[in-house]
């Protein structure tokens, strides 16, 4: 076994689970959104909306589990200090994921009369795991500090996580529904659309005024000035989608496929930007990359693996969500 | 404490799961099989009605280990500090190459036999039986490796991998990867059994209803007595690598020769013997050494490193006994479906009690193997109470609580659901009413799968 000791191995690890949680807060984002969305009025569109995403679900969750793992594999101290800090928090969106994905399962099982029961388990649980999962994000930018203010930033933080969320669950519903929940949906993406916008903003001010060294990384010198086109962009995504949703549902159902685009290239945006303020901190501004890293010979083991593996689950992923192509229709099994 | 009993409390949850998974799969994978080979539809609808199962199941299955991989690090932080070079890397592994086979596979296995070809769907099938095994292939070898460990040096109290091909396949793998396998196989067999069995009894005369039971009957009556030799040779295996578990197994205080074997006694550790023997002379040594003047090491030898030895003891007896009533039953059945050609309807009751033996055996088995590590979590290298955490323990409280209520909700729910859906089969058989009038609002679609033979 080659163990020799290459310190690009951290970089690439943290790269590797920095890409896991960006694909997982895409994946499984959309379907959390979706539970949430769900309504209580309407139980034909709770079907469809639940349809929706019963082939992909729990592929997406695997992200988490992949993403946490190499969190484990290749930062374990990280990971302890991190998970002892949000020991809370993780138990309850634990408990938000293991409700929600077996009100899935139970719902069409089940007696006729717990259907409804079960769909709201699916939301609440979907609800608790994304404001958990927000809370804790708010937690690990603040460096788990037990101060008024960064408790009040987790709060903040976990509403604006569910509105992303909700977001981008509303906008895979208009790309793949059709005539009035996709209506429904587009007044959803809009809403949630400007509440996750407020949401960026406030985050990003909060962010900079909380850690002197993250303002430096912003504002300190020659970079301030990519700023500039990143904002632009973002505002531009969000007029164009705000505009388009407007005019949902356009004739032969035109750039359904916008919202959700934009959707993903918002979440890019931002994850790049926690990443770029964070790196290379794992814990921030208490342990780096490099000092939490496991044995190098562990992570050449797994690294060998993960360059054979990842690719084919690419691929098949792919050819998932190619079956499922298309509008949603009844799952039969 | 409260983090062992946690742990205790998911691992045991969440073992159920794919302890039917793993095996119910391949069933599945054997059903479609023989419907393309026969092309009659009785073998798609027992396929429907258990892919319907397994699909919950795995569902409660996935969460209930998304939860456990947690657990690792925010309740055993001192677990991976030590070994985490290890098993870190194994439960990657296990991430990797099963897990996202298995979800992403699953999706078409269930949804996608409109929409991909009738091959395509069976090659599904295939890649989520090979997924669900590989995954227990993973983490049986973690497992037993913290029984066993091999493969590695300690350099400053952490473990550093020597050679990767002795830390999975260590010296208790293959054993304990045959005999969850073989235990897998026994929990689905019964399962499948009781339920048809139950449905029988309900006047569901379907050619699918028995072909289940069938099949699961010969499974069963198949598989009990290789589970007999493979846990010998386990047990043997166990004799060499972790003497001081199999001696709270057998309940021996003293090293000797001739050791009887206990069939009931009631351990005692304060005093260190037992009370109520009820024992067959030399059997012990000759199980073990197969030898009746064999030396088996006793208790007294590993003071303070032995296992508690009371619920080792009544674990394993536990394990066995469900084990003879296994071979009892699947024999008596089998005899009855192929001599007799008709199942009495005392058999068919007995099957439904045994509906869930399975789990039963395979709890206590697991209650064997993992208190027999006790007071190690890894044999020699680490105790369980120094890589335990320091988390507040009425964080632990509360989040054990909460898990405790959802685990009992659920294992409820679970169970009853099983039941629902079988009955629901029968109700349609029987009125064979029209689809909007049972249940459709619930599933349109399943029922008809299951309509009665025409």
């Amino acid at each position: 076994m080659i163990s020799t000791p290459v310190d690009w191995l951290p970089i690439v690890f943290v790269g590797l689970m920095g890409l896991s949680f960006l694909v997982y807060a895409i994946l499984d984002g959309y379907d959390l959104g979706v539970g949430v969305l769900l309504p209580l009025d309407n139980p034909q569109q709770r079907d469809m909306m639940i349809y929706s995403i019963g082939p992909f679900w729990d592929a997406n969750e695997t992200w988490l589990v992949m993403a946490i793992g190499l969190l484990l594999i290749a930062f374990p101290n990280a990971y302890s200090l991190i998970f002892q800090a949000l020991y809370l928090p993780t138990a309850l969106m634990l408990a938000g994921l293991i409700l929600r994905g077996v009100s899935f399962d139970f719902r069409t099982k089940a007696l006729s009369a717990d259907k409804n029961k079960w769909e709201y388990a699916f939301k609440f649980g979907s609800l608790l795991a994304t404001l958990s999962q927000g809370y804790m994000l708010g937690r690990y930018i603040t460096s788990f500090e037990d101060t008024w203010l960064s408790l009040g930033f987790s709060v903040l933080s976990a509403i604006c996580v569910t509105a992303g969320y909700c977001f981008i669950g509303a906008a895979w519903l208009v790309m793949k529904t059709e005539g009035e929940l996709q209506q429904r949906a587009a007044k959803w993406a809009k809403y949630t659309n400007i509440l996750m916008a407020l949401g960026i903003v406030a985050v990003c001010l909060t962010n900079l005024l909380i850690d002197q060294q993250i303002m430096n990384k912003w504002l300190g010198g020659i970079q301030a000035i990519m700023l500039v086109p990143i904002t632009l962009l973002l505002g531009f995504t969000f007029v164009t989608v705000h505009r388009y949703l407007d005019k949902v549902p356009m004739e032969n159902d035109l750039g359904c496929w916008l919202p959700f685009t934009a959707a993903v290239m918002i979440f890019i945006l931002c994850f790049c930007g926690l990443g770029y303020s964070f790196y290379p901190y794992i814990v921030p501004f208490k342990t780096t990359i490099f000092e939490a890293a496991s044995a190098r010979e562990s992570l050449w083991f797994i690294f060998v693996g993960a360059a054979v593996v990842l690719p084919m689950i690419i691929g098949y992923t792919i050819f998932s969500y190619k079956v499922f192509w298309g509008k949603t229709t009844k799952l039969n099994y | 404490m409260l983090s062992r009993i946690q742990f205790a409390a998911n691992i045991s949850f969440h073992i159920l799961f794919p302890t039917i998974n793993i095996a119910l799969c391949w069933v599945l994978l054997f059903f479609k099989v023989r419907f393309n080979q026969t092309q009659d539809e009785s073998w798609l609808r027992v396929y429907r009605f258990w892919v319907r199962i397994f699909a919950l199941t795995f569902g409660i299955g996935v969460v209930s280990g998304i939860t456990m991989s947690f657990q690792f690090g925010t309740n055993w932080p001192g677990y991976m500090a030590t070994v985490g070079n290890i098993a870190g890397p194994l439960l990657g592994y296990e991430v990797m190459t099963a897990f996202f086979l298995e979800a992403s596979f699953l999706s078409i296995m269930l949804f996608g036999m409109d929409r991909v070809s009738n091959r395509v769907h069976t090659i599904a099938t295939v890649l989520v039986s090979f997924g669900t095994t590989l995954s227990a292939f993973w983490i049986l070898s973690l497992n037993s490796w913290m029984h066993t460990p091999a493969g590695f040096e300690m350099i400053d109290g952490v473990a550093h991998v020597t050679s990767w091909l002795e830390v999975i396949f260590n010296p208790s793998m293959p054993y304990r990867f045959m005999h969850m396998l073989l235990a897998s196989g026994l929990t689905t067999a019964f399962l499948i059994s009781g339920i048809s069995a139950y449905r029988l009894l309900k006047g569901d005369n379907k050619k699918s209803v028995k072909q289940a039971l069938n099949f699961s009957v010969i499974l069963a009556a198949v598989l009990i007595p290789i589970q007999i030799f493979v846990g010998d040779l386990h047990g043997l295996n166990t004799f060499k690598n972790q003497p001081a578990k199999v001696a709270a197994m057998e309940g021996a205080w003293d090293t000797e020769t001739h050791v009887p074997l206990l069939l009931f006694a009631l351990p005692n550790e304060q005093k260190r013997e037992n009370s109520f023997e009820v024992k067959v002379p030399n059997m012990a040594s000759i199980i073990l050494t197969h030898d009746s003047a064999g030396e088996v090491k006793g208790l007294n030898d590993f003071v303070d490193k032995h296992p508690p030895v009371a619920p080792v003891f009544f674990s394993f007896r536990i394990m066995i006994g469900i084990g003879v009533l296994m071979l009892i039953f699947s024999w008596l059945a089998t005899y009855q479906y192929v001599i007799k050609k008709r199942y009495p309807p005392w058999l068919l009751k007995t099957g439904i009690a045994m509906t869930f033996s399975g789990w039963l055996a395979t709890l206590a088995g697991w209650y064997v193997t993992e208190i027999g590590r006790q007071p190690f979590l890894v044999t020699g290298i680490l105790r369980t109470k120094d890589a335990v955490t320091t988390t507040p323990p009425e964080n632990i409280a509360m989040s054990l609580t909460l898990y405790l209520v959802i685990y009992g909700f659920l294992l409820i729910a679970y169970i009853r659901t099983l039941f629902v859906m079988a009955n629901r089969a029968v109700v349609l058989e029987k009125s064979n009413a029209s689809l909007t009038e049972t249940g459709s609002s619930v599933e349109p679609n399943i029922p008809l799968a299951d309509e009665g033979e025409k």
